[in-house]
């Protein structure tokens, strides 16, 4: 079997063979770009027909179903008209700081998409700290959020611009911390050294008393961090319009709209890359179990990668169509006097759980 | 012709792109009148250095780089910037005697840094300070070296200034909630 690995040796030498070296770099340069791009704008449209599709069973509708069969072609209808629609010029506005805002947003939520490994071999960069610089990368989000609100010269985006930035940098603490236990368990912040690292059995059933309570606290503060509910206070559309883009129309809205529902294909792949294995295939650690061993590790890791990363996509969906809103008190509340102690103490008894085993 | 186009790798070209970015936004972010503006030129300055950071392989410092001061720090202050009154307006900050000292602290910077880099072409010598700015990377610090460093007491390891600045911050933070609370006499 051809795996990704080689694929891309045999691009890098046909192409330093025949190019200057900057040429050659260049180029792959362009390539691994386009590449990455073109992933994340199909993600995004399948996550925002998953979406739909799944909304629509929750409340008892059938959701979209005219556009090609079962409706898999909405999503790229909807693509179209949003790409043919008018950019509307707001007077009064900070320009520069109203243009900056959506590309800050959307930047950081691909430079995070970038450091994912979505098979073996298939990963762009391998940093030495790939968890710290994922963790670090997403705030890049944060400050285009902030500044989107407070650009549009709006109430309704100040107000949800400033919900947003209180979250996000509440519940950065608790999912830091859970990812920074499972590194006690790796030993190592660079990925490609995590997932190797689970290759006889996941991080999960490794430790399995705190790296679960670990993994429900990240569920929760990632799923927080994407800004959707039960947590989309920054644009609870019965309160604040939309929040944050209110302002935002045609493509710039798609910016947000796009980068909303790939920081979750994120946060559901962070947690499936440090949790469940990345993409190492589920290997039962026993003697009778060689056989269903082979057969599971057959299937390609990149279909195990986002076999996983779907499956905790629509955990999250799930969450997100089954909960109340919660208050900004609520919210903060929730961060702070229970999420943090715990993770906290979660971080010791891993400690003490590696110490012991 | 030919001296040039060695020079020509991507590693140059990129630190170049990244030295040019810096530059840029680091003038934007003195000369812009509106507060919010140069918090974000800040915000991007910060970044690009975390840029060369990576560039030069210490993957560790960039990734601080950015969620430290990118992420953290201007963060606080684009947060703390959204309350103040009046955000929207141009400001001439600069006037009178802040001019000069403002200029006086520029040019000592500016001999303290050239004087860095002088010493460091006298030191390894022009012949062989090399144009290539990757050129000479081998150091990528693991995470273990950093976590002992900080953590030891031998020498070159820097137990004592951590815990220093541990205390420091946890000063700070207690003085944070005294300031954040309201006093008792208020509440009744």
């Amino acid at each position: 079997m051809i795996t990704f690995g080689e694929i891309i040796n045999n691009v890098h030498t046909a192409l330093t063979g025949a190019l200057p070296e900057w040429l050659a770099a260049t180029i792959e340069y362009i390539i691994i770009g386009a590449g990455l791009l073109g992933l994340y704008c199909v993600l995004a449209l399948i996550l925002i027909l998953l979406e739909r599709k799944i909304c629509a069973r929750f409340q008892c509708r059938i959701g979209p179903n005219r556009v090609g069969p079962f409706g898999i072609f909405q999503s790229v209808a909807d693509m179209i008209k949003i790409l043919l629609k008018e950019i509307i010029t707001i007077n009064n506005v900070d320009n520069i700081l109203f243009k900056t805002a959506l590309f800050l947003a959307i930047a950081g939520s691909f430079c995070t998409f970038g450091a994912l490994q979505f098979g073996d071999g298939l990963a762009c960069v391998d940093f030495n700290v790939g968890v710290f610089y994922i963790l670090a990368i997403s705030s890049l989000g944060v400050v285009g959020i902030l500044l989107a609100g407070w650009s549009s010269n709006n109430k309704y985006t100040l107000i949800g611009a400033m919900r947003s930035g209180a979250q996000l940098i509440s519940y950065e603490l608790s999912a830091g911390i859970s990812i920074m236990t499972m590194v006690l368990l790796a030993g190592s912040l660079n990925i490609s050294e995590i997932i190797a690292g689970q290759e006889k059995a996941w991080f999960i059933f490794q430790a399995p008393i705190p790296a679960l309570i670990a993994f429900v606290i990240y569920l929760i503060a990632g799923h927080a961090e994407t800004n959707r509910g039960p947590f989309d206070l920054p644009e609870a559309e019965s309160e604040l319009t939309a929040g944050y883009h209110t302002e935002y129309s045609g493509i710039q809205f798609g910016f947000f709209y796009l980068a909303e529902y790939l920081n979750m294909f994120i946060i559901a792949g962070v947690a499936a890359t440090v949790f469940l294995g990345g993409w190492q295939p589920l290997q039962i650690n026993a003697e009778w179990a060689t056989g269903i061993n082979e057969i599971l590790a057959y299937i390609p890791t990149w279909l195990w990668f986002m076999g996983k990363t779907f499956a905790l996509v629509l955990l999250s969906l799930w969450v997100r169509w089954s909960f109340p809103r919660l208050r900004i008190d609520q919210l903060l509340k929730l961060e702070w006097k229970v999420l943090m102690p715990i993770s906290l103490v979660n971080l010791l008894l891993m400690a003490g759980w590696i110490l012991i085993f | 012709m030919e001296n040039i186009m060695q020079y020509i790798t991507a590693g140059n070209i990129i630190f170049f792109i990244l030295a040019a970015a810096t530059v840029l936004f680091g003038i934007l972010t003195v000369t812009s009148t509106k507060i919010l503006r140069a918090a974000t030129y800040l915000f991007l300055t910060l970044f690009c250095i975390a840029g060369i950071y990576l560039q030069m392989a210490y993957d560790f410092l960039a990734a601080v780089q950015i969620s430290v001061y990118a992420g953290g720090v201007v963060i606080l202050i684009v947060f703390a910037i959204h309350m103040i009154k009046g955000l929207g307006e141009d400001k001439e900050i600069n006037k009178g005697q802040r001019r000069i000292m403002g200029a006086a602290a520029a040019i000592v910077g500016f001999i303290v840094f050239s004087a860095c880099i002088a010493a460091h072409f006298i030191q390894s010598g022009v012949e062989d300070a090399k144009l290539d700015m990757t050129a000479n990377i081998e150091t990528n610090i693991n995470m273990q070296t950093v976590g002992t460093t900080l953590m030891g007491t031998d020498k070159f390891q820097y137990l004592l200034p951590f815990e220093a600045s541990s205390i420091l911050l946890l000063a700070c933070i207690v003085g944070c909630i005294a300031i954040a609370q309201k006093s008792k006499e208020v509440k009744k």
